[in-house]
């Protein structure tokens, strides 16, 4: 049953460059940026003064696996549905050689993110061989294979999890100091926001937007797709590593939560409530979410169905997601 | 060896038309919708509860004790109830998505597979209630002379076998299949031809949904009655799709049982293996032949 080729609407809103930007759009965009990248760093620096430091980390941990996540499905139009495991599989990592190697807490992330780099390899060369939506099942199965070793693998205390990681020193600074703590969290998503911001203003970020916008042309164009793709993805899984080591470190535990299919969904909907393929959205929606969480912790399990019908919502009606909408409204690029 | 084998196999063989059934009505949905259900699983789950319900609540909710509706009307019903559900998610939700990329129809069916498991556990604990309603005609067990075999389960084996024999006929030996299959090819034209196109694809994606809930059903009185009963379920079936390439109603048929097979048996071999070998498998046939065993390159 072949299918003829069929015309959809590309992901996000955001691939404006090919259609060149009026000068004034330009100016106001590069005007909001600015203000936006001063208000993200104020608000990280300041956070704690007046937020629960430890909610602003786990705050600032998820922000940054969806940062990681959104170079994918926004910026190349790959729908990985399996990020949970290099969150929480690099959790394990770094939980190990921070607990039983005895290392210090920042050879742990650095641990974790090179694994988590390794097994995106692995995930995203078997998966690019097939496109669009058996690219997202394929990574889901694959990333059932990582749980299903985090629950049975002798290091990794099976249901429990990996319980009582020490925090460490980091350069002689105690990190049990909620504050040193918070301010090593506050470095590494800056960091990593950046490189991913970096990366999507790189050339080779241009390319793959060219390839989520329509691949055949940049095929056509002489760029090898799927080494491009595959670049992606590992730089994608190493960061959402990096994410899940850094939370390892900060909540001294690795759960198997973290690797569970279901916070590879929870990881989507931050990206798609704050927006695909925006560089501040999926801040914004893991602010949303994970707050969200945080208050309405007290009904239980009826959480999940509130983000059950808050996915549904947005799909169906804010596809942009918020800082999309917002851009629109106010006429600028949210790139 | 081999009796214990040949028992792991027959384990197997029951999981394998379950999930032949499950990948047969996500294929079947896939064809003609480009969608890929996620709420497969759940509506699965749906199934389960749906018997549980008629026979231990239904009685209890309109005032008359003692009164349950057993598993051969449910048999009937259940499919029917789950179907419809799922026509109500393609006329209201799903089809507002065609014109978009089919990444928001699996979202979309995520959040319901969400919405839905997160009511059930509400509802009813998230751990297991055992289905009471086993007819008596289905109780004890059979001598198939290498193992005692339960008799449910050789029922459900059987039934299972029937009702994929069924689908794989109607689709690609009847006029209704034929226009079904024409539909998948190209709907515009098939529109051209006076056919209700629009009616057809909700139809198809109820008797997609239908077929999960039967599977659903027949899952019941074998496992306990969880609402957490299709999560790790469908993903398993998302790979048997990927091995056997979603285009072929025998591929998903055949895939499924022969995985469902393999499975079972790997439990002989070696036991903590048996929850991932579908995947390596996966990985196997990916690396081999990309576009899966009964998949057509394109």
């Amino acid at each position: 049953m072949t299918k003829p080729a069929q015309v959809h609407q590309p992901l996000s809103e955001a691939g404006e460059f090919a259609e060149g930007i009026p000068h004034e759009k330009l100016a106001r965009s590069r005007a909001a940026q600015t203000v936006l990248w001063v208000l993200l760093i104020a608000a990280v620096l300041l956070a704690p003064a007046v937020l629960y430091p430890v909610f602003v980390m786990q705050l600032l941990c998820f922000a940054l696996f969806a940062c990681a996540f959104n170079l994918l499905i926004g910026f190349t139009g790959l729908l990985s549905f399996g990020h949970a495991a290099f969150f929480g599989g690099a959790a394990y990592i770094c939980g190990h050689v921070v607990k039983v190697w005895g290392l210090p807490p920042l050879v742990g992330i650095l641990c974790g993110g090179v694994v988590a780099a390794a097994l995106g390899y692995v995930v995203g060369s078997l998966a690019i061989r097939r496109q669009g939506i058996y690219f997202a099942m394929i990574t889901l199965a694959l990333a059932q294979i990582v749980y299903f070793l985090a629950l049975q693998l002798p290091f990794t205390g099976g249901e429990n999890g990996l319980q009582g990681i020490p925090r460490g020193t980091l350069f002689g600074l105690d990190l049990n100091d909620p504050l040193s703590m918070y301010y090593f969290v506050a470095a590494i998503f800056l960091a990593g926001f950046l490189i991913i911001y970096r990366t999507i203003h790189s050339p080779f970020g241009q390319v793959l937007q060219a390839i989520r916008e329509n691949e055949p042309r940049a095929r056509s164009l002489g760029y090898n797709v799927d080494r491009f793709k595959l670049i992606a993805f590992v730089l994608s899984a190493s960061l959402a590593g990096v994410a899940g080591s850094t939370k390892a470190i900060v909540f001294q535990f690795a759960s198997l939560t973290d690797a569970h299919w279901q916070m590879s969904g929870e990881v989507i909907l931050m990206t798609l409530i704050g927006g695909m393929g925006t560089i501040f959205g999926p801040v914004v929606g893991s602010v949303v979410i994970i707050t969200l969480q945080h208050y309405l912790a007290d009904i239980g399990s009826w959480v999940q169905v509130v983000i059950g019908a808050i996915f549904i919502v947005s799909v169906l009606l804010f596809r942009r997601g918020i800082v999309g909408e917002l851009a629109r409204m106010l006429k600028i690029s949210s790139v | 060896m081999l009796k214990l084998l040949l028992a792991q196999g027959m384990l197997g063989l029951n999981n394998g038309v379950f999930y032949a059934m499950m990948s047969l009505g996500l294929a079947v949905i896939f064809g003609l919708l480009n969608v890929v259900n996620f709420a497969h699983g759940a509506l699965y789950m749906l199934g389960a509860f749906v018997a549980l319900i008629l026979y231990s609540y239904v009685g209890l909710w309109f005032g008359v004790s003692g009164f349950h509706i057993g598993f051969w009307p449910a048999l009937i019903l259940t499919p029917i109830i789950v179907g419809g559900f799922g026509i109500l998610i393609e006329r209201f939700l799903l089809r507002w998505l065609y014109k978009f990329d089919p990444i928001y129809s699996l979202l979309l069916t995520f959040g319901v597979t969400l919405v839905l498991q997160g009511l059930f556990v509400n509802i009813f604990s998230a751990s297991g209630t055992p289905y009471p309603g086993m007819p008596d005609a289905l109780k004890g067990v059979v001598n198939l002379g290498f193992m005692m075999f339960p008799k449910f389960r050789l029922f459900a084996i059987v039934f299972s076998l029937l009702v994929c024999a069924v689908v794989w006929y109607v689709i690609e030996r009847t006029k209704v299949g034929a226009l079904l299959r024409a539909g998948t090819e190209n709907p515009e034209l098939v529109k051209a031809f006076g056919v209700n196109v629009p009616l057809m694809v909700t139809l198809t994606f109820g008797f997609g949904t239908g077929l999960a809930g039967l599977a659903g059903v027949l899952a019941a009185p074998i496992y306990s009655v969880s609402p957490l009963m299709g999560a790790d379920l469908i993903i398993i079936i998302f790979a048997v799709v990927v091995i056997g390439g979603m285009g072929s109603i025998m591929g998903a048929v055949v895939s499924g049982i022969a995985l469902g097979l393999i499975e079972g048996v790997t439990k002989v071999f070696y036991a903590p293996a048996a929850n991932t070998v579908i995947f390596f498998l996966m990985v196997i046939v990916l690396l081999v032949r990309p576009s899966g065993l009964f998949g057509r390159e394109g």
